[in-house]
């Protein structure tokens, strides 16, 4: 027993034995992580330093005209119009879309924590939007929200508010429409996180709330609260991710119009790199991008840890 | 002083209330909760309900405005039309071939490379673990570019099966991930080393170790790997974009977005195609849906 505690103990260290014995450990080791790390080294590893090593050249998809040209694309990019544009979107997008699912997964999931007839359903019909792709989802949605037929404007005009242009507006009621379908979306992945959180909260701890007089409102605000606030960390640096990613959605149901008012960082890339092939620029772009996926979720990281509770 | 009186009122309000709410409860013969619950799943499941109404409409019926909420007339013919203006039949067949090869090398690969990273000590080891969990900070997006070029080298030097244009090039690049191989290696740390330290005693190899001992233990593990990866795959939209040039292999994703392209105002006939598009996965979902519940609930608990 001991023996093999201080084996699997040793085993765990980080230093290599070496020797014969350690030559055929290392040999066997890199047999066993070879073909993943091809893959990954391939077509993870290695885009990363050519992504960078792009964003400093005017590649344009045919390697005989590339060259070097320093960082003139970043220069071009601070004053990209269309970049701060699609920037914009993207923050006003996230910081519509993450608060928004965040709000509608925890209303759902504490409505379903609990045991009561027909809950299966009720969950099962949260659950099913996480089954559904982007692509069926904006196509739906697209349909719903169809200006001159859908049925979103039947229900405006029954409850007497103007008929809407929807996705063919340039103002930002493009962008809110495909807010509220993502939320939709991503809603039955927001109800699974805080179901798993809910479920974990030692119930003793609600009942002692309760016994020292405080209301349903105050257990859930002081006790309930702070303790899902690992998962609510989790889905917001999550959704925060995914959010700063959108492009299926834009792609199906707008393509980045009407005159730009839904074009987000990454269709503007995609646009850049594959529809006019200027892959220096859009490598850029590329950068760009995950600059401010590092900066958002680092600032994340660092609110949201004062914020939040953990039990062990 | 100020305590005690700062807190009667608000107790005196908590009681009434759930005296209030007792009361509630016994006249209702159902839990009020049910009351919430509907409206919302009325919410949740009508793009579901819309679209399925919409696919058996006729065309004049789905273009009228104020929209009927049932149709007059049930018209299935639109699931053949949809059939035949685009290969849904074949864009299944890509969609479940790329997503299957992808889920089957994943947890080949990732197994392998988790193992090693577990329990074997190698000269590199610890170097090339943080290379690869590198790789998982990094989105998609950013390395897009250079993935399309390298992939597009791949097809002319080495398989032309993996290059652009071709399903392979869905399956090769995600044939490994770094996610895959950093769960499983989380995972096979957690089991005890008694059992594997007793097979090589016995002088097992490791390759059996692993296919004897290790995997039939770490069944759940894989079970949520392979749904979270088969679903990724299943979803992809924006690689299969960029590396499918023809309808004859394209996904369904993919197949479904050039589908609406081709016929942007044909409602029922796109409602068709939807409906045959997301209803493999539905299916697959509603009988597997414990695992895939369990699997997604994994990655926000294994997270931060």
């Amino acid at each position: 027993m001991t023996a093999s505690v201080a084996l699997g103990r040793r085993r765990s260290s980080e230093r290599a034995p070496r020797g014969r014995r350690g030559r055929v450990e290392t040999l066997s080791g890199w047999a066993f992580v070879t073909p993943a790390t091809v893959i990954i080294g391939l077509f993870g590893a290695a885009p990363i330093i050519w992504s960078l090593v792009l964003s400093f050249t005017n590649d344009n998809g045919l390697s005989s005209t590339s060259a070097f040209i320093g960082v003139r694309n970043y220069k071009t990019l601070i004053h990209d119009p269309a970049v701060s544009q699609a920037m914009g979107h993207t923050l006003v997008y996230t910081a519509l879309f993450v608060p928004g699912t965040m709000l509608v997964g925890l209303f759902l999931a504490v409505a379903m924590n609990r045991k009561i007839r027909f809950m299966w359903f009720y969950r099962t019909a949260a659950y099913a939007t996480m089954a559904i792709s982007t692509i069926s989802e904006a196509l739906v949605f697209i349909w719903l929200f169809d200006p001159s037929f859908g049925i979103v404007n039947y229900v405006f005009s029954l409850v007497g508010l103007p008929q809407q242009q929807f996705l063919n507006s340039p103002s930002i009621e493009a962008l809110l429409v495909i807010v509220v379908m993502t939320i939709w979306g991503w809603s039955g992945f927001a109800v699974v996180i805080y179901l798993a959180a809910l479920q974990g909260i030692p119930q003793d701890l609600v009942e002692a709330a309760a016994i020292d007089g405080a209301g349903r409102w105050e257990t859930f605000r002081r006790i309930t609260l702070p303790l899902l606030s690992p998962a609510s960390l989790f889905l917001a640096v999550w959704l925060t991710i995914n959010a700063l990613q959108l492009f299926d959605e834009v792609y199906l149901s707008t393509r980045g119009g009407p005159l730009g008012a839904t074009t987000v960082l990454v269709f503007y890339l995609w646009e850049q790199a594959f529809q006019n092939f200027n892959f220096g620029y859009a490598s850029a772009v590329a950068y760009l991008l995950f600059l401010v996926i590092l900066v958002v979720t680092a600032i994340q990281f660092r609110v949201g840890r004062r914020f939040t509770y953990y039990r062990s | 002083m100020t305590a005690a009186t700062a807190t009667k009122p608000t107790e005196s309000v908590g009681v009434r209330a759930r005296t209030t709410m007792a009361g509630r409860r016994s006249r209702l013969p159902f839990s009020p909760w049910h009351l919430v619950l509907i409206p919302a799943t009325i919410v949740l499941l009508f793009p579901f309900v819309w679209l399925i109404v919409t696919s058996i409409e006729t065309s004049s019926e789905a273009l009228r405005f104020p929209p009927d909420l049932t149709p007059n007339v049930i018209r299935l013919q639109n699931y053949p039309d949809a059939f035949a203006a685009a290969p849904f039949g074949r864009f299944f067949l890509n969609s479940a071939i790329v997503a299957v090869t992808t889920v089957i090398c994943n947890l080949v690969l990732c197994a392998a490379a988790g193992y090693a990273f577990a329990r074997f000590r190698f000269l590199g080891r610890t170097a090339l673990f943080i290379v690869m969990m590198a790789t998982l900070m990094v989105p998609f997006q950013v390395t897009m570019i250079p993935q399309f070029i390298i992939t597009k080298w791949v097809g002319v030097h080495l398989l032309a099966g993996a290059g652009i244009g071709h399903i392979g090039a869905l399956i090769v690049p995600n044939a490994a991930t770094a996610f895959g191989v950093f769960f499983l290696r989380q995972f096979f740390r957690t089991l005890p080393i008694e059992y594997e330290e007793a097979a090589l005693v016995d002088g097992a190899n490791r390759l059996s170790i692993l296919w004897r001992i290790v995997l039939p233990l770490s069944a759940p593990a894989l079970a949520t790997l392979a749904a979270l990866t088969f679903l990724d795959s299943w979803n992809n939209f924006l690689w299969p974009l960029i590396a499918i040039n023809s309808t004859a292999a394209s996904t369904l994703q993919l197949g479904l977005a050039t589908f609406q392209g081709a016929h942007s105002t044909e409602w029922p006939l796109l409602m068709a195609g939807n409906v045959m598009s997301l209803a493999p996965m539905m299916v697959v979902f509603l009988i597997a849906q414990r695992y895939f519940v369990r699997s997604v609930a994994a990655t926000g608990l294994t997270g931060i």
